[in-house]
């Protein structure tokens, strides 16, 4: 829903807060989780993952999350699904020239940036997406990539 | 301006001087300061090369570069690729314009080694126009990459000799990487920012977007070069002439990313009489031009002149753009060729 991904956006410190809560929590109880197996948790963390993220963020499951470098605004929702920054088409209003109903998410991006520590991450270049993993969960992914390093 | 080392026939390669990427002339000027002119070519909705001759010919002794857009408008017409192609067979210097919109990262790499092997020298990265806007709003939108990530993998292929999978090229593509900005639409202060991602990406010029609002530019401008952007990239305006105030109307309301003032379609609406609005429309080109040529970074102009490319020349003469220099066209050197070994006077201030 539009309303709660620009609500996502103005709140996108209070998102950074919840996610490093949530970080901290999964760093602990990491040996849990190789217990059970990555393997066996890929399929419910990607659905509470869906669920969650969806809610706030409109998320389509690329499984590989830059939200914390985009202000918390999902640059999937772009129609051309940029990650790098908005295209030279933004209506002057800051709406989508694909879509004129919607923000153009990196105008959204740019002003959740804005109230996030560590905004500035938003002018790292993303590499281009690895469509393999999409439908997978990012959160495992870099949780798993971070409690190996 | 003649380089000492043009080769004999006109299509091929000039040598490649230290710190260069590419063979071109295009890149030549551009490194030597010259204020460069760069026009857009509608490519035909034809099978016929003639076509595209005859529309590059218009610029001929007025432009240094050529762009071939690639479906520009989300619109179908002969691909960019296939226009270079016939233009460097007689010596042009295009800009092919690759857009992420209808191919892969496969495709995309398998285009600019053909490009480059077929005597392209410059490519413009592109993210594209979506296919909503143009004449077939039902085809599949690819958008795999984004213009930073092609300028990247671009990059790679010419500095490291390999694909962005790793695999190794036994001879690297020799281009000039070029983007485009846009520095009439918001987020406005971001655009700086998204210059400067291009510019680490690999870019080494830009041609912007329609200037119709000087202002807005030379704000975008001054935060360009308080970034140290205009050191690192050439920048070119992009620029046209707006045949009527309706046209203007149509333009702002229909393609994206345009800007048209107000106060640029209240001058045309004013100019009344048989072909008034025509020519106000080039006398406003004419005024931006003069106006964005001194601002300190703007390394050159990027016409785009739809349906209106008769007035380039004109345009071009008239703002003495060129200070009397002639850019390269097939024939511009046979015509003046060398009856002894010693130029005539009238060669000397041809190649001056």
């Amino acid at each position: 829903m539009r309303v709660v991904r620009y609500w996502s956006v103005s709140h996108a410190g209070a998102m950074q807060r919840v996610y490093r809560a949530l970080d901290r929590l999964f760093i602990r109880i990491d040996p849990l989780l190789r217990v059970v197996g990555y393997q066996r948790l890929e399929a419910p963390f990607a659905a509470v993952e869906r669920v969650l993220k969806g809610w706030f963020f409109d998320c389509r499951m690329c499984g590989h999350c830059v939200l914390q470098s985009t202000g918390m605004s999902c640059p999937m929702n772009c129609p051309k699904q940029l990650r790098n920054g908005p295209c030279g088409g933004v209506r002057a209003d800051g709406t989508c020239e694909l879509d004129p109903g919607m923000r153009c998410v990196w105008v959204e991006a740019v002003r959740g940036a804005a109230r996030l520590p560590g905004g500035e991450r938003i002018e790292v270049i993303q590499v281009p997406l690895d469509h393999r993993l999409a439908g997978q969960s990012a959160w495992l992914a870099e949780l798993r990539q971070r409690a190996a390093a | 301006m003649r380089f000492d080392d043009e080769p004999i026939t006109p299509g091929d390669p000039l040598p490649i001087l230290p710190g260069h990427h590419s063979a071109g002339r295009f890149e030549r000027l551009l490194r030597a300061g010259v204020f460069a002119i760069t026009a857009e070519l509608s490519p035909p909705d034809s099978a016929n090369a003639e076509d595209v001759y005859a529309r590059a010919r218009i610029f001929d002794g007025y432009v240094d570069g050529i762009n071939a857009t690639d479906g520009s408008g989300a619109n179908c017409h002969m691909s960019s690729a296939g226009v270079c192609a016939l233009l460097t067979r007689v010596g042009y210097a295009p800009v092919m314009q690759i857009s992420c919109r209808d191919r892969n990262r496969i495709a995309i790499q398998g285009d600019v080694l053909g490009a480059a092997a077929m005597g392209v020298n410059n490519l413009l990265c592109l993210t594209g126009d979506g296919v909503a806007v143009g004449d077939h709003p039902a085809a599949k939108p690819v958008f795999d990459l984004d213009a930073i990530a092609l300028l990247g993998i671009v990059r790679t292929m010419r500095e490291q000799a390999r694909f962005a999978s790793g695999r190794v090229l036994t001879t690297p593509p020799q281009v000039f990487l070029g983007s485009a900005a846009n520095p009439f639409a918001p987020p406005f202060d971001f655009q700086v920012a998204r210059l400067a991602k291009k510019a680490r990406a690999g870019a080494e010029f830009v041609q912007t977007q329609y200037c119709f609002d000087v202002p807005l530019l030379e704000r975008f401008m001054r935060q360009a070069r308080d970034e140290g952007l205009a050191e690192r990239l050439f920048i070119l305006v992009g620029i046209g002439p707006l045949a009527s105030a309706r046209a203007a109307e149509w333009m702002r309301s229909h393609v994206p990313g345009v800007h048209i003032p107000d106060a640029v379609v209240d001058r045309l609406r004013r100019a009344r009489g048989k072909g008034a609005a025509k020519a106000e429309g080039k006398r406003i080109c004419i005024d931006i031009l003069e106006r964005v040529r001194e601002i300190p970074g703007v390394c050159g102009v990027h016409f785009m002149a739809y349906r209106q490319e008769e007035a380039v020349a004109e345009i071009i003469d008239r703002s003495r753009a060129l200070d009397g220099r002639i850019p390269w066209y097939p024939g511009r050197d046979a015509r003046f060729a060398p009856a002894s070994d010693s130029p005539t006077e009238l060669q000397q201030e041809a190649w001056a």
